[in-house]
């Protein structure tokens, strides 16, 4: 082969080369991640035309699964219930790293600046906080009472200003631990009430909100001046004088805000009660199909929809948010138990785990779109949640 | 008729250890159903694999040492002061004996 035949020919492969990787590339922004609880699956999904790509098998006891995004919206972080911490290369549909980082968690969320992702531990009960690319372990904050009793952790999520804020579920405290010299330094915030069972925190980053499961009121931290200490709203909030029993913990993290209101899920109640942001007053309660579990707006606030604990979980309903009514009922299928809404809000995604299936609806007109078969589905997290705060 | 109770039996020797199969009602539809809402709905708060989570650990091996009275009235009850919500509007007697059997047996995915 002469010199010049082997310079066309290795020029023509190179090109060939980039031509078949330019084929290859694609963004994230369009991904998600549905768990499939019973068989420690996930199936990775598009929402541009509401398909499913592919499934990532070993991932352990995905019962209460959750997962938050690497700021390029390129790895899912799986918290698994076995304790398992597992990071999802979702472009090439595969494990990049998994430990298992204690006996039983329960979520996780990720810093401000992507590089650290926290673990909240119901066994041993505390929080571990993980560097995101390598999985090594940076800081292990062990939730213990002044008794050296270590308590459950809930409602972990991510605040500005590198900081993580919780709950301990058997101590009654909010502990916030401040990331940004390296070295994690803890607020603790005592008798904040009984059995907080969920935070969240607001999509501005300012406060922090537990629900009490024993006794009523919630508790609101405000990040922005945090020596000012814990509060308490919504006084009437919670199970009341005649304590109804709870199928399902309601999920706080969805809360839903428009520009007035906040929807929240009444506890052993089957109501959606509307509350004033500016003065945490209650506006309304809706009277619903069953107990509330996630109460989510559309991202444009126009819709609120809601699903429903057992034995009621085969139904959604759909509340207008300038009318305050129930505008739509829809029947997804048995054991209803996420919904995640596309980044525009045109599709929401409803999983019902015993249907076995994922169904997508249009918002504007509630038909359904498409149908994928999954196995056991719960949680659905589209990557957009990478870049909001809290999620 | 008898060999059929023996298949049945057989069928749910693994499940039922310590109770003759026969001494339910309960159709293996329904079985079915409790056995998912066991590991589905149970296990939001007690694991899939029953390890625990927010509720206890109800692993064979932890009930050992449990009286099988107190679990059963804690099923039909609730406990008070916990998240653990009463199941006797939605579940009967014999289904929750059912339930108890399972988990003394262990609980198979």
């Amino acid at each position: 082969m002469n010199p010049l035949t082997r310079a066309l020919l290795l020029a023509f492969s190179i090109s060939l080369l980039a031509a078949c990787a330019s084929t290859n590339i694609r963004g994230t922004g369009d991904l998600g991640v549905v768990i499939e609880r019973a068989t420690g699956s996930v199936q990775i999904v598009e929402t541009t035309n509401s398909t499913a790509l592919s499934r990532v098998n070993g991932l352990g006891d995905l019962s209460h699964a959750s997962i938050v995004y690497s700021r390029d919206e390129r790895y899912a972080y799986v918290f698994g219930r076995d304790g398992g911490l597992t990071k999802i290369d979702i472009l090439n549909s595969k494990i990049a790293k998994r430990i298992i980082q204690s006996g039983n968690s329960i979520g996780g969320a990720i810093s401000q600046d992507g590089k650290l992702v926290a673990v909240s531990n119901y066994k041993p009960g505390g929080i571990k906080v993980f560097n995101s690319a390598t999985l090594e372990l940076v800081a292990d904050i062990p939730a213990t009472n002044n008794n050296l009793k270590k308590s459950k952790v809930v409602g972990l999520v991510d605040a500005p200003g590198q900081r993580f804020v919780f709950s301990l579920y058997d101590a009654g405290e909010i502990w916030l631990a401040d990331l940004s010299s390296g070295k994690p330094v803890i607020t603790k915030y005592k008798n904040i009430g009984r059995q907080p069972y969920d935070g969240l925190i607001t999509p501005d980053g300012r406060y922090y909100i537990a629900g009490l499961f024993g006794e009523d009121g919630m508790a609101v931290l405000d990040l922005w001046h945090p020596e000012k200490g814990v509060k308490r709203i919504l006084d009437n909030y919670g199970r009341g004088s005649k304590k109804m029993p709870v199928y399902k913990m309601p999920h706080l993290e969805g809360w839903a805000m428009t520009e007035y209101y906040a929807f929240l899920p009444a506890v052993g109640r089957n109501s959606v009660l509307v509350v004033n942001r500016r003065n945490w007053k209650q506006v309304k309660s809706i009277a619903v199909h069953g107990q509330p579990v996630f109460v989510m707006a559309r991202p444009d606030g126009r819709q609120v929809w809601v699903n429903f604990a057992y034995p009621k979980n085969d139904t959604v309903q759909v509340i207008d948010t300038e009318e305050l009514k129930i505008i739509k009922e829809l029947k997804p299928g048995k054991a209803v138990l996420h919904m995640e809404f596309t980044p525009r809000g045109e599709h929401v995604w409803v999983s019902a785990r015993d249907a076995g299936k994922v169904t997508v609806y249009d918002t504007q007109n509630f038909n359904p779109v498409t149908s994928l078969p999954m196995n056991k589905p719960s949680g659905i997290f589209f990557t957009n949640r990478a870049h909001r705060i809290g999620l | 008729m008898l060999l059929k109770r023996v298949l049945i039996a057989i069928l749910f020797m693994p499940v039922i250890t310590g109770y003759a199969a026969d001494s339910y009602s309960i159709s293996n539809q329904r079985q079915a159903e409790l056995h998912n809402l066991l590991i589905q709905d149970c296990g939001s708060c007690h694991g899939m694999t029953m390890k625990g989570g927010l509720g206890p650990a109800l692993t064979a091996d932890i009930l050992k040492t449990k009286p099988r009275k107190m679990i059963e009235v804690t099923i039909l009850q609730g406990r008070p002061g916990t998240p653990m919500p009463p199941w006797n509007t939605i579940l009967t007697k014999e289904e929750v004996r059912w339930i108890v059997d399972t988990l003394y047996a262990g609980v198979k995915l």
